[in-house]
């Protein structure tokens, strides 16, 4: 299909049914992404939003429907390692240091030690803990050791970048910076994101598009593109066109939970 | 420096006034510690015998030389000949401590392997626990005296030494708390760290040793605590069967015979036996010092 090639990501009908059949999670979901693309998907706890991106990921099998990652199976996708994943807690390994953390996945495709050495250097500059290769994950603080997961995410330069609330867990303030600094990343490496939130102004100020999804059976509710300025800056926050779009998607929220009850 | 151990010392939640101790400090409030309790141990000791002795109390026990010497007779029954124009006790014992030391060691070697081998092997399938665990467990229930002799048996008849069997004998020991914990340990692995291993295209085999074990090594560590100190009974108990007479079992037997005449002599013996466990326990503590790098909240 040359459908494949423009499309980083692409799902056709997938559902999802957990727990004996009695828990439809995810109904009919149709959604293409294009390469470069920073998709947030958004929604109702239970919606479903972690479901796709670990669908996406190959870390559960679809009950229905075709996923197709880089023009292939997201099986094969999975096994070439084509996309990093970030979940909402750091989930460094306290055995290793910050730079063998971030080491990690580039051991696992066989880098000689001196590669994975430069990369990871380069990696810790990207955001911004030079100095800090020797310490342990618990002697940083949230947001250092989520800088540390995305630097392991992006150590090996995977075409997509799977994100499931990995700033949930963290304050307002180190929230926003760390924002600003994934899209400074993203600009910088052109890769493809997903990125899971419940934040309305988080998914408006990160993404080109947001997707509604509806409470459970999670659904497509809609599509938002969000036509702001790159880069985007501390001001785009103050930009009218950015309350509007939070308006928005807030409206279809509202909608599609309705349409749920 | 001072900052750090404020630092460490608020990880592990503990909240302070005091100004932070430096190391020599600790390690002299600790040293200081050990005193205190060990006097305090030595003084309950002497002050329940005075008691008992002074108003004749008979109950749980009479007291009197006899069945409950003085600390300081124990301890000075170590610098006596053993025998009539013979060694001191302490050098004999101190043998016999070597030659069981070296029956427990290689038993407590022998146990942790197979244990450890055993758990990661139980922990590759649920099917595999189902029909294993209840002969693992089952084999505890057997008293070791009961399969000590058949092992002296069965290996002497392969002309290996008695010392090799009673090391066997001692593994049997070490072997089941270490599988029954490394087990543990590599299931209690969090599960998104799996998902991003899964994520790596990471095969089982790497998922086991990059992942696996080592969030199984603090649960792997309690249960070498364990086993340690049992390597050292289940050494003694199996010189028994093997009528071995150069180890601490041996000696136990010998002194038991007399003990009407020289009691402090099987108490001295009971304390190098103590002091011998200990030693193994202390040991495996350094080894996690040394192994283990988890956050404080993971460290037992």
């Amino acid at each position: 299909m040359s459908a494949q090639t423009d499309t980083a990501v692409s799902m056709r009908g997938v559902s999802k049914v957990f727990a004996d059949g009695r828990i439809v999670a995810l109904q009919d979901i149709d959604l293409d992404i294009r390469p470069g693309e920073f998709i947030s998907l958004i929604g109702p706890s239970g919606c479903g939003k972690s479901t796709v991106l670990r669908i996406v990921g190959d870390l559960i099998q679809p009950t229905d429907g075709e996923v197709v990652v880089n023009g292939k199976s997201a099986h094969r996708a999975r096994l070439d390692r084509d996309y990093g994943i970030v979940f909402q807690d750091a989930v460094l390994f306290d055995w290793r240091t910050v730079k063998k953390n971030v080491a990690l996945p580039l051991e696992m495709v066989g880098w000689d030690r001196a590669r994975r050495g430069d990369r990871v250097r380069e990696m810790l500059e990207l955001v911004e803990l030079t100095g800090f290769e020797d310490r342990r994950p618990w002697q940083l603080s949230g947001g250092m050791q989520q800088r540390v997961a995305i630097a392991r995410a992006l150590s090996f330069s995977p075409a997509l970048l799977l994100m499931d609330e990995p700033f949930g867990a963290l304050d307002e303030m180190t929230r926003e910076r760390l924002n600003l600094e994934l899209l400074q990343i993203w600009e910088r490496s052109r890769s493809t994101v997903i990125f899971v939130t419940h934040s309305i102004p988080e998914a408006v100020f990160l993404s080109t598009r947001v997707v509604v999804m509806s409470p459970r059976p999670g659904r497509v509710a809609s599509l938002v593109d969000v036509d702001l300025p790159h880069p985007r800056t501390v001001e785009t926050r103050e930009n009218p066109r950015f309350f509007e779009l939070v308006t928005t998607v807030r409206d279809d929220l509202r909608a599609a939970g309705e349409e749920g009850v | 420096m001072e900052a750090h151990v404020g630092e460490a010392t608020a990880h592990r939640g503990r909240i302070s006034l005091l100004p932070p101790l430096s190391a020599v400090e600790e390690a002299g409030q600790r040293a200081l510690t050990f005193v205190a309790v060990l006097a305090g141990l030595v003084g309950l000791w002497e002050a329940y015998k005075w008691v008992w002795e002074r108003f004749d109390i008979s109950w749980p026990f009479e007291v009197n030389g006899r069945t409950l010497p003085h600390t300081y007779d124990i301890v000075g029954q170590l610098f006596e000949p053993a025998q009539r124009n013979g060694p001191l006790l302490i050098s004999v014992l101190w043998d016999a401590a070597r030659f069981t030391g070296k029956e427990a060691a290689a038993g407590f070697a022998l146990g942790a392997m197979v244990g450890f081998t055993l758990g990661v092997a139980l922990a590759q399938s649920k099917l595999l626990q189902r029909g294993f665990l209840p002969y693992v467990v089952g084999s505890q229930t057997i008293p070791i005296l009961a399969i000590a002799p058949m092992v002296v048996v069965w290996l002497g008849a392969h002309g290996a030494e008695p010392w090799v069997s009673v090391a066997v004998i001692s593994a049997y020991l070490t072997f089941f708390p270490v599988t029954i914990n490394t087990l543990r340990g590599l299931l209690s692995t969090d599960p998104r760290a799996l998902e991003l291993m899964r994520s790596y295209a990471a095969g089982r085999w790497r998922t086991l040793w990059r992942l696996r074990v080592p969030t199984s090594l603090p649960y792997l560590f309690s249960a070498l605590k364990i086993a340690a100190p049992a390597s050292v009974v289940g050494a003694i108990i199996g010189e028994l069967p093997s009528s071995i007479q150069d180890g601490l079992g041996g000696a136990i037997i010998n002194f038991n015979q007399y003990y009407i005449t020289s009691p402090e002599s099987l108490w001295a013996t009971n304390l190098v036996a103590a002091l011998l466990g200990i030693g193994f326990f202390l040991v495996v503590v350094v080894a996690e010092r040394i192994v283990v790098r988890r956050a404080p909240e993971h460290v037992a």
